[in-house]
C-alpha cells in the first residue's frame, strides 16, 4: 500500500467525466430503465433537470475505487456508509477524495472518509469506508 | 409522533419480500466493473466481484408493461404512505464473504422501519429497508441497509 496507512493521510483523488455510453452501459447493467438517465427530453422538459442524471449508486461505487484501488491485495473494504446528497449530470467532472480517519496498528483496521466532489467543491455523496488490512501471521 | 404515520402504516414494518436467488456470471461481473470505470484487472476480467456488485445483481427484474411512465419499477414492499416525494437516501452496507462467478446468492429485503422527523419545510417520513443476501450455505455475505427520505 502506498501511500502507507496512517491517520491523515490523503490517497490519490481521481476524476471522473462520464459521458452518455458510460451512463447508458451503468444503468443497463442493473436493468435500471429511470428516464432521466438516458432521455434528454423528458429529464430537461418533464423534470426540469439541466441534463441527464446521473445515476446515485454508480457514484456510491466510486467511493469504493480509490479505497479498493488502494487495498490492492493487501486488505479488504468491510463496509461503507454514504448518501447521495445531491443530483450530477454528463458533463460533469468529478472527483473521488479518500482520507485515513481511523488507523489500528493492531488489528489493521481503518476509517475512511470519502467523498465524490462536483466542480464548485460540494461534496455530493459524502461517506465512510470501513477496511481490514490482512495481518500476516508467521 | 406528530400524526403523519398511522398505527395501520406502522403495522408494515417487518414485512418481507420473497427471497430472490440469483447466479454469479463472470460476464455480469465485467459489465459492471467496465460501466463503472473499474481499473483493476481482477474486476474487469470477472475473477471476483468488486463491491457493489450487489446492487445490479439483486436490481428488480419486472415486465415492461409494469414499468411507470418515467421507466421506474414499483418496490412492491413498500405500502402507500402519506408522502410520496422521495428525496435522497443513504446506503449502509457491510461486506463479509468475496463474490465469485459461479455463486449462487438469495437476497432478502425486509420493510425495518417506518418514522417521522421534522425538517425545514415541513415533515419528512423515513423508511429503512435491509437487504440480507446469503450464499448457499446460509453464510451472510453482504447486509445493505437503505434510508429512504419521503417529503
Amino acid at each position: 500500500m502506498n501511500p502507507a496507512p496512517e491517520v491523515g493521510v490523503v490517497l490519490p483523488e481521481r476524476q471522473y467525466t462520464p459521458d452518455n455510453v458510460q451512463l447508458m452501459l451503468y444503468n443497463a447493467a442493473l436493468w435500471n430503465g429511470h428516464r432521466i438517465h438516458f432521455d434528454l427530453p423528458y429529464a430537461t422538459e418533464v423534470e426540469g433537470y439541466p441534463g441527464l442524471v446521473l445515476a446515485g449508486p454508480m457514484l456510491g461505487d466510486w467511493l469504493h475505487q480509490l479505497v479498493d484501488e488502494w487495498l490492492g491485495d493487501a486488505g479488504m473494504i468491510t463496509s461503507v456508509s454514504y448518501s447521495n446528497r445531491g443530483a450530477t449530470y454528463v458533463g460533469e467532472t468529478l472527483t473521488a477524495t479518500a482520507t485515513i480517519t481511523t488507523f489500528d496498528a493492531a488489528s489493521g483496521a481503518l476509517e475512511i472518509d470519502v467523498a465524490i466532489c462536483n466542480e464548485a467543491g460540494e461534496s455530493v455523496a459524502p461517506g465512510t469506508i470501513g477496511a481490514q488490512i490482512f495481518m500476516v501471521s508467521d | 409522533m406528530t400524526g403523519l404515520i398511522s398505527e395501520e402504516l406502522l403495522t408494515n414494518i417487518g414485512r418481507q419480500s420473497k427471497p430472490q436467488r440469483e447466479i454469479v456470471t463472470r460476464r455480469d461481473i465485467r459489465k459492471y466493473a467496465v460501466a463503472t470505470g473499474n481499473r483493476q484487472r481482477k474486476y474487469l476480467d470477472g475473477d471476483v466481484a468488486p463491491p457493489m456488485f450487489h446492487v445490479p445483481l439483486f436490481w428488480d427484474v419486472v415486465e415492461l408493461d409494469q414499468l411507470t411512465p418515467d421507466g421506474v419499477s414499483i418496490d412492491t414492499l413498500l405500502p402507500k404512505f402519506p408522502l410520496e416525494r422521495a428525496m435522497a437516501g443513504g446506503l449502509d452496507i457491510e461486506y463479509l464473504e468475496p463474490i465469485r462467478p459461479g455463486d449462487w446468492l438469495t437476497s432478502v429485503r425486509t420493510l425495518t422501519a417506518i418514522y417521522e422527523k421534522a425538517g425545514r419545510s415541513g415533515s419528512l417520513i423515513f423508511y429503512e429497508i435491509v437487504m440480507d443476501i446469503r450464499n448457499d450455505d446460509e453464510e451472510l455475505v453482504i447486509r445493505e441497509k437503505t434510508t429512504r427520505i419521503l417529503r
